[in-house]
């Protein structure tokens, strides 16, 4: 049952990330931009995890955890970039 | 018998995930303007995500004890989700970015280059974004 449901999840983040891809290609300004790598990197993360439960291995969670910080690091800087034109005054 | 409930759980959080997640990016490829695109992200994929690491916590509990690190990454993006959210918001106010027209309200922001009206009579009819 697990087996199959990881398939189904894994083809379901994967066509989102792809839809995140494709606004991020077309996104009209660069707000969108941002905002569609920003999800991108949320979905990463789900696709690492179920990764993780794929090969049963437990350390993939630290892989996902960094990546949420310095996602969540990276778009804090770009938006103040976007706002200020500097990140740090 | 609770193998298999404990299963079913774990099957049910990952679909709910994918699901969610699918609907957010859904809406972040086909919503007409900036200020609706950010509803789809902000909430529908940090919920999914959440559901996915939950699942996932699940899992890895049932072989020897529970497994709280996981929480950590569900708590983190529930925190940071609205803040990063805020923040480009806040951005695409700075850089003016247009509203659909049949959006209801005039933002201090963007009130020189909106037509004026109140809130009762908002514009119908399509929306000439793409």
């Amino acid at each position: 049952m697990i087996a199959t449901a990881l398939w189904i999840a894994l083809a379901l983040f994967s066509a989102a990330i792809a839809l995140n891809f494709y606004r991020a290609v077309i996104g009209p300004s660069l707000p969108d931009r941002v905002l569609a790598v920003d999800t991108m990197y949320m979905n990463s993360i789900a696709l690492i995890v179920l990764f993780g439960i794929w090969v049963n291995n437990k350390d993939y969670f630290e892989a996902a955890l960094l990546i949420a910080m310095l996602g969540f690091v990276s778009t804090i800087a770009v938006c103040k970039y976007l706002l200020r034109g500097d990140i740090i005054e | 018998m609770l193998d298999m409930l404990l299963e079913g759980a774990i099957a049910f959080m990952l679909i709910a995930g994918g699901i969610f997640a699918f609907i957010g990016s859904l809406g972040l490829t086909h919503l007409k303007d900036f200020y609706m695109r950010l509803h789809g992200p902000s909430k529908t994929t940090t919920l999914g995500v959440g559901c996915t690491l939950i699942g996932s916590l699940i899992f890895f509990s049932q072989e020897n004890g529970p497994v709280i690190q996981e929480l950590l990454i569900t708590i983190f993006a529930f925190i940071t989700a609205p803040v990063s959210a805020h923040m480009l918001a806040k951005s695409a106010l700075h850089h003016k970015l247009k509203p659909d027209p049949r959006t209801r309200g005039n933002p201090q922001e963007l009130e020189s280059d909106r037509p004026k009206h109140t809130v009762e009579e908002a514009p119908q009819g399509n929306s000439p974004l793409p």
